[in-house]
């Protein structure tokens, strides 16, 4: 007793409290909106259940900055076109929900709510809006379907000069960068070139063909697990770090050797 | 335990007295008789104090054990590695590179040690002898000299002077004749033209259409109508020059497509298509492949010196080093819908070069836009 008594007196049991409270009050009212929603006549198709789950979690997590009807705001683009796709690929790298506005939202793991179901639901709410390419199935970004061969051609027509040829990525303007692409994985990889998030531009289906994203695909995914032999690699270009430092550090010691060698013995005087 | 080794422990033994190949005692230059080592008692000769000596000696002694082992580490280390795969041929020219290195570092080490703090010190003076030979030689060269001249006839004979300094006067020419090539002042005007101010894209297929723009890496020629998601980008070469590097250095293309709202006064709207928008890749700084594209903010960035350029506003130069926007190539549809080359760009591509002059001035006087 004496115990709880404690608890209530210490210095933060008011905010505790507080927040509980309002956690509450939060639940109670979204559990109540959630009940008053009539269905959208429009989408009575069987996928009402995930559009509608998915309006709640983009109310949730990402209205704030998108806006209450994703038509965007100062702090976040609009939603309506982006498509199911877009939602997949910047939920499920953690780039979004974004941790704080900054030149570019970066890749980090994804937060403690999301989990695949969740991402389906917000992207059927999202592509419900205005439509927008849709997620990648499976067959479409399988590299073993892929040729490496082609793709690398086409990547290093394309993507090279961002991503670099070993997709290390690299610095872009005012604070912007390519990310690296080892992480991604071949939906991710997809879902990028035909949304183009952030500031990577869009390649559409009909100039670059989903056999030729795949066969892209194909070649990032071989050249990323080719062994690297270089220690600081610096995106494949090979070990120069080392190099540099090994010649200057072994002019010097053959110079002080030099030096040792015919250095004249102090005289003692 | 040898005499001999014996010996060598001794004091007196720091002067060297017998060594193989030097005489032996009693005839030494130093003396065999130098009981203790002070300064002064040999000139020019400093002794090592004898202290630090058995202490440098023992340095010595442990780079030579270090030697030892390290080569028998290299034998092992080649029998133990065996080649193969790269991963075990590279632990192999590690292990015998690495050992083989302590060895002979170790030795050489050992040796320097030996030399400068065991070993007495000498002052030396090298005498050097006169640079000028002695009067008998060179009276003689001069005899030697007059007398091949008589002998030559070359002052009798004026036949065989004249005609060699006659074959030497042209010989003695050739290499002004060569210095000629360095002029190329001679070269027509039109050439410079062609080659810098000019690329492919003015020129026609063999059925005299303009060229169409194809993709770079497919070779597909691309229909506007395709090219439809705005932030998109294409690298785009020409029809008929997909392989030709020389061609292609002038001549590849940037394609970017813009919402219509987005392009700024600086593009000229004559030379797009449908919100299709044709630029140089090559960077006007100094000529790299400037194709970094942020969809967001329409910048192109060049990755070799960051000249960044407004993709919505005629790819007017907003900061680094480049100096001039990167010239916009007039673009349009041919009857099928696919993009086509409308001409060439009216300035040359690329870097500044002295015979280029204001291209974009000269551009603008005769009406066109630059």
């Amino acid at each position: 007793m004496t115990r709880i008594t404690a608890w209530r007196r210490h210095p933060l049991a008011r905010y505790a409290v507080l927040i509980l409270a309002l956690a509450l009050v939060g639940m109670v009212y979204t559990a109540f909106i959630q009940a008053s929603r009539p269905a959208d006549a429009a989408l009575a198709s069987g996928k009402v259940d995930d559009v509608a789950k998915g309006r709640s979690l983009f109310e949730a997590h990402c209205a704030s900055c998108h806006g209450l009807n994703a038509q965007g705001t100062s702090t976040g683009p609009t939603l309506i076109g982006v498509g199911a796709a877009a939602v997949d690929f910047q939920v499920s790298t953690g780039r979004m929900p974004a941790a704080n506005p900054g030149a570019q939202a970066p890749r980090k793991p994804v937060a403690k709510w999301v989990t695949d179901e969740k991402i389906r639901q917000l992207g059927a709410y999202v592509q419900s809006l205005g439509g927008g390419p849709q997620v990648p199935g499976k067959e479409q970004v399988d590299p073993a379907k892929g040729d490496a061969g082609r793709g690398g051609e086409l990547f290093r027509a394309n993507c090279i000069q961002c991503h670099n040829w070993a997709g290390a990525g690299g610095a872009l303007t005012l604070g912007k960068y390519a990310p690296n692409l080892n992480d991604a994985s071949p939906t991710q990889i997809y879902e990028a070139m035909i949304t183009g998030p952030q500031a990577m531009p869009v390649f559409n289906d009909t100039t670059i063909t989903p056999e030729e994203k795949r066969s892209m695909i194909a070649y990032i995914t071989q050249v990323r697990e080719q062994r690297d032999p270089g220690g600081f690699g610096l995106g494949r270009i090979g070990p120069v770090t080392e190099g540099l430092v090994g010649w200057i550090a072994g002019i010097s010691a053959l110079a002080l050797a030099a030096i040792w060698i015919t250095a004249k013995k102090r005289q003692k005087s | 335990m040898t005499d001999n080794e014996h010996e060598i422990e001794q004091p007196d033994e720091r002067v060297p007295k017998r060594v193989i190949g030097t005489p032996a005692p009693g005839t030494s230059m130093l003396g065999d008789e130098v009981p203790v080592v002070e300064e002064g008692d040999v000139p020019g000769v400093t002794f090592q104090d004898e202290h630090k000596a058995s202490r440098a000696e023992k340095i010595v002694a442990l780079c030579f054990t270090v030697t030892f082992l390290a080569a028998i580490a290299f034998i092992i280390s080649y029998v133990v590695f065996q080649v193969g795969d790269p991963e075990s041929t590279g632990t192999s020219n590690l292990a015998l590179g690495g050992t083989l290195t302590i060895a002979l570092l170790a030795l050489a080490f050992g040796i320097v040690v030996w030399v400068r703090q065991i070993m007495p010190k000498y002052t030396l003076i090298q005498e050097r002898h006169a640079m000028a030979s002695d009067e008998d030689t060179r009276e003689n060269v001069a005899d030697t000299f007059v007398q091949g001249a008589r002998e030559s006839g070359f002052v009798k004979r004026p036949l065989l002077r004249r005609t060699l300094l006659l074959a030497a006067a042209p010989l003695g020419l050739l290499p002004l004749v060569l210095l000629r090539d360095l002029d190329n002042s001679k070269m027509p005007a039109a050439k410079f033209n062609e080659t810098l101010r000019h690329t492919v894209w003015g020129e026609k297929t063999k059925e005299g259409k303009p060229l169409r723009l194809l993709v770079e890496g497919t070779g597909q020629p691309i229909r506007a109508a395709d090219f439809n998601s705005p932030g998109g980008i294409l690298s785009v070469v020409p029809e008929g020059y997909e392989h030709d590097l020389n061609a292609l250095a002038k001549a590849t293309l940037i394609l970017i497509k813009f919402r219509p709202d987005e392009i700024k006064s600086g593009t000229n709207r004559n030379w797009t298509h449908d919100g299709i928008v044709a630029y140089s890749k090559i960077c006007t700084h100094v000529g790299c492949p400037a194709a970094l594209y942020e969809q967001t903010t329409h910048h192109i960035l060049c990755p070799c010196h960051q000249s960044t350029f407004d993709a919505a506003d005629g790819a007017k130069v907003i900061f680094g080093p480049a100096a001039r926007p990167l010239p916009q190539l007039p673009i349009s549809v041919d009857d099928q819908g696919f993009l086509i080359a409308q001409g060439d760009f009216n300035v040359p591509v690329g870097p500044s070069y002295w015979e280029r002059g204001d291209a974009e001035a000269e551009a603008r006087s005769k009406g066109g836009h630059a």
